[in-house]
């Protein structure tokens, strides 16, 4: 039996403990937001928080995650970072298939809550793991600092 | 059963993919007696006008049709169909595209909502199931949804609008000309009377459908929403917020997941398996055999071994300790490298001639010089964010399948012939596609959950192709040489063309012998090219494919426009002058040129009344974007700008790139512009989406994917291996320009005309940096070598 903390919440989940996170998420626990891409951490549309920094759950294996809060799409509006991330998306009209966004939403946040004023350069090198095929790089790149503004990172 | 506009009493948010929402609200709009107004009715049926390309040739006596006429099923504007308005006032409409990423779950119902006088903020949209005779043509690709069905949608929504309006003059007992609805209500002007609409619904229900020739549409000068771009797309939120409902995220009672280990090699079978191992996996249920089809492919599944687990990651896990002996089959040899050669070899022979204007060997004879050049672009993969997925299950006679289908129609008919079924007892339910490109066009995934729901005696199964099983069984990009030749005269200006491009067809998907390109593929930017040169002859050499081909993102318009493009410049640099000047010498004045006169018999299936090449609307996105990225400024060192225009879809499109190149960080693409002329613009928020996303995928296309074949099968098989755009390759500015068009014209596509001319500008703009001239893709670490 595996204890894990997601979005304050605890599960205790009878599974192999090299399970990686993301099917338990999925498949077990019905937390569809976070996304299978690639199976190998090279996409980032399986991207969520451990302890507030972003990981890729299809390569983090459930026994690794004692101790640790997991958050994903699902909860990351109730944080106010991750509220204004999501807002800016929705009004910079980023999605265009929607598929990577989640995971593309996750790793903003967790720029922006570690540094809330980042160059054009802190934001491609954060958001470099994350493929969006549809090539919604430039809304992206708009609203993370749509998001940063609104959060006083800026005037 | 109530009546059809009281029939939505809550509102319906997001796509119909949950199974509890199910499509019972559509059903009762199924139900009701209606005026049928299916117009265009194929007496083709199934597979191959899946995709809208008829393999069947017209009986010489039936008039040819056009346009959404020309699809199977056609088109619909029965408001009945598509509108329902509760008492609560919410207007439901129902989206029968797919929703893939560009916005047509907000484009279409828009239409609807204008003409219906409908408050957006009351509208909610509703994802039809898979149903042409009801919807007409659901065939999502081909640039199409909103070219094929604006008018339809128009008079849908002004016919219901109509419709409120008799109701509320009956109601009042006054001249149904004194009403007037206006943002969902009825108002009587004399009186100052008004009904909303929620009243005034299930009155409306019960009149009469309006005769299409008294329908009263809007001049466009009244669009509310039309053409302004200021409505957020529909699925927004729930995107942004994880909710969005994917094929891959179908969750039923009792479901079973299921991955499939497929033939290596296209044409392959299981010789032997042995499932003990897997059976050992914690969660493994069952395995099952998968029986192959004969070729030609359709879209039909490779068969394989299956695991069937209560989880994916047990699935997965399963297949990884399945022990299978594959029977390789026919195409265990195909090999990227020596098939490079076989058509090369084919392209410097004479082949079967599409086009022959003036006398081509005449006038190259006569050229002060020639130029020669030969292009290569590879198999391309689609790679969907969302691999593609479906979750069948099978009960009382019926099956029902959740799927990412850009052809809900195929993928119903196709479980139903593969189940025995009838069509009318199998159900497809339409999620939102993570990425369609044209891959999940070929419902091939589909029948496999259907297959493995039956084999587990009905329960839902989710099939779930991994990232593996994208890249590997993929319906191919084509590979194709393209072999250009010209003559100039002697102010360097072309007088004489060849153009011989050689590709397997995307017909051998279809007719296990086609080794011709279709008239369709000729007619993606290869005979159709409008330029004014007296001697042209392209010919077409034949090519036999090794692997599923299918459409993807432009289809042959990639390595046509590749080609051309590139070719053009090169022409431009052997004459010395500038590329954009030239490029509109080339083209000539502006003057409208039947398509017939191309040779192009297809022309998109669109008139060539209503729809001839206009060189003048190509002139003007070429000055325009030339006059947007400053064409002529200087440059740093080790940039360059690179320019290539392309007709597709029936829109005009060009592009300029800037590149700049140096010794550490190799190639960079800073900044592209790109102009589009797609005719009137319903949602100019989405198309300038569009046209930043086809930049970014041409990126792709000219610099990072292939895939290539060794031993039959791809050697690519994730994102490590086939290499696709981040934001570190991204252009970090990409400027759209839109122009200005007229909704009383025809339109034309935007999903994927932004793509042809990316490549070619890029190399262009490459060649103007640095000298050297790509000819083969991607450019990969060609400009280090």
């Amino acid at each position: 039996m595996t204890k894990l903390s997601i979005n304050g919440k605890q599960h205790d989940v009878d599974l192999p403990g090299d399970t990686p996170l993301l099917w338990v998420l999925r498949d077990h626990l019905g937390l569809t937001g976070t996304k299978f891409g690639c199976g190998m951490a090279l996409c980032g549309a399986c991207t969520v928080h451990l302890d507030g920094k972003p990981a890729r759950s299809c390569t983090t294996p459930i026994s690794v995650l004692a101790g640790k809060q997991v958050t994903t799409i699902e909860a990351i509006g109730t944080d106010a970072v991750g509220k204004a991330v999501q807002a800016a998306w929705v009004e910079v009209g980023v999605p265009q298939c929607g598929y990577c966004q989640a995971g593309q939403i996750m790793s903003a946040t967790a720029l922006l809550k570690d540094n809330r004023q980042p160059t054009d350069a802190d934001i491609v090198s954060a958001m470099a793991g994350n493929i969006c095929r549809c090539g919604t790089y430039t809304r992206i790149r708009s609203a993370i600092k749509r998001a940063a503004a609104t959060q006083g990172g800026q005037s | 059963m109530s009546p059809p506009f009281d029939s939505f009493d809550s509102p319906i948010e997001g796509c119909a993919s949950d199974p509890a929402a199910s499509s019972q609200h559509l059903l009762v709009l199924a139900n009701v007696s209606r005026r049928r107004f299916v117009r265009g009715l194929s007496a083709f049926s199934g597979l191959v006008i899946a995709a809208g390309f008829r393999a069947g040739a017209r009986a010489a006596d039936t008039p040819r049709k056009y346009g959404a006429d020309s699809m199977p099923h056609g088109w619909v504007d029965n408001p009945l169909v598509f509108v329902a308005i509760g008492q609560d006032g919410i207007v439901s409409i129902a989206c029968h595209r797919s929703e893939m990423g560009q916005g047509i779950r907000t484009g279409m119902p828009m239409i609807v909502a204008d003409e219906l006088e409908a408050d957006w903020s009351r509208v909610r949209v509703v994802q039809a199931p898979g149903d042409e005779e009801k919807f007409g043509n659901q065939d999502t690709d081909g640039s199409r949804s909103t070219r094929h069905f604006f008018d339809p949608m128009r008079r849908c929504g002004a016919a219901a609008r109509q419709m409120l309006e008799a109701a509320a003059a009956a109601q009042w007992k006054v001249p149904i000309g004194e009403v007037e609805a206006t943002h969902h209500e009825v108002i009587h002007k004399a009186s100052g009377r008004r009904l909303g609409y929620g009243a005034l619904a299930k009155a409306a229900a019960r009149m009469p459908v309006p005769a299409r020739d008294a329908i009263r549409l809007k001049d466009p000068s009244q669009f509310r929403y039309i053409g302004k771009g200021e409505l957020k797309l529909v699925d927004g939120l729930d995107i942004a917020s994880g909710k969005a409902q994917y094929a891959m995220d179908t969750r039923l009672p009792g479901m079973h997941y299921a991955v499939v280990a497929r033939p290596p090699a296209y044409g392959g079978k299981v010789k032997h398996y042995d499932a003990a191992d897997a059976l050992k996996v914690p969660g493994v249920q069952r395995v099952v055999q998968i029986e192959p089809t004969t070729p030609p492919p359709v879209f039909n599944p490779l068969g394989g071994v299956a695991v069937i687990a209560n989880n994916t990651w047990a699935a997965i896990q399963g297949r990884k300790a399945l022990k299978i002996e594959w029977e390789d089959g026919p195409n265990a040899t195909y090999d990227s490298a020596a098939f490079k050669s076989t058509l090369e070899q084919a392209a410097r022979k004479r082949g079967k001639v599409v086009r022959n204007d003036g006398n081509y060997d005449a006038g190259v004879a006569a050229a002060a010089r020639r130029v020669e050049a030969e292009y290569y672009i590879p198999h391309l993969a689609h790679a969907t964010m969302e691999p593609p997925a479906a979750t069948a299950r099978i009960s009382q006679g019926k099956c029902e399948v959740w799927g990412c289908f850009q052809s809900p129609q195929a993928a119903r008919d196709l479980v139903a012939k593969r189940l025995g079924m009838s069509p009318k007892d199998v159900t497809v339910h339409v999620t939102l596609l993570g990425g369609g490109f044209g891959r999940k066009s070929k419902p091939d995934f589909g029948i496999e959950a259907a297959v493995l729901s039956k084999a587990m005696a009905g329960a839902p199964v989710k099939v779930v192709w991994t990232r593996e099983d994208d890249l590997q069984h993929d319906y191919f990009h084509t590979v194709s040489v393209e072999h250009l030749e010209a003559g100039l005269d002697a102010q360097g200006r072309p007088v004489a063309w060849l153009h011989r491009t050689v590709a397997p067809t995307i017909m051998s998907t279809f007719e296990a012998n086609a080794r011709q390109e279709a008239n369709w593929e000729l007619g993606m930017g290869v005979i159709n090219v409008p330029f004014a040169i007296p001697n042209v002859r392209i010919e077409n050499p034949e090519a036999v494919a090794h692997t599923r081909i299918g459409w993807f993102r432009s289809v042959s318009n990639v390595p046509h426009a590749f080609a051309v493009q590139s070719f053009v410049a090169e022409l431009a640099a052997a004459a010395g002058r500038d590329p954009k000047d030239y490029l509109l010498e080339v083209i000539g004045p502006a003057r409208l040129i039947r398509p017939e006169m191309l040779s192009d018999t297809w022309n998109h299936d669109e008139s060539p009344d209503r729809y001839p090449v206009d060189t003048g609307r190509l002139r003007r996105v070429i000055e325009t974007v030339a006059h947007e990225a400053g064409w002529g400024k200087t440059l740093p060192k080790g940039h360059g700008l690179g320019i290539a225009a392309h007709y597709s879809f029936v829109s005009y499109v060009a592009a300029v790139v800037e590149v700049a190149v140096d010794d550490k960080q190799g190639l960079v693409v800073p900044r592209i512009d790109i102009a589009v002329d797609c005719g009137g613009c319903i949602n100019p928020d989405r198309v300038r989406a569009q046209m930043e996303g086809a930049c970014v995928m041409g990126l792709g296309v000219a610099m990072q994917n292939e895939i290539t074949f060794s031993g039959g099968h791809p050697d690519q098989d994730n994102f490590h291996t086939y290499t696709v755009p981040r934001m570190t390759e991204a252009p970090a500015e990409i400027h759209v320009t839109i122009l200005p068009g007229d909704f009383g014209k025809p339109l034309g596509g935007v999903g994927e005309p932004g793509v042809p001319p990316i490549a070619p500008a890029i190399c262009n703009a490459v060649f103007a940096a640095t000298g050297k001239r790509i000819r083969r893709l991607p450019i990969g670490d060609q400009l280090k070598a």
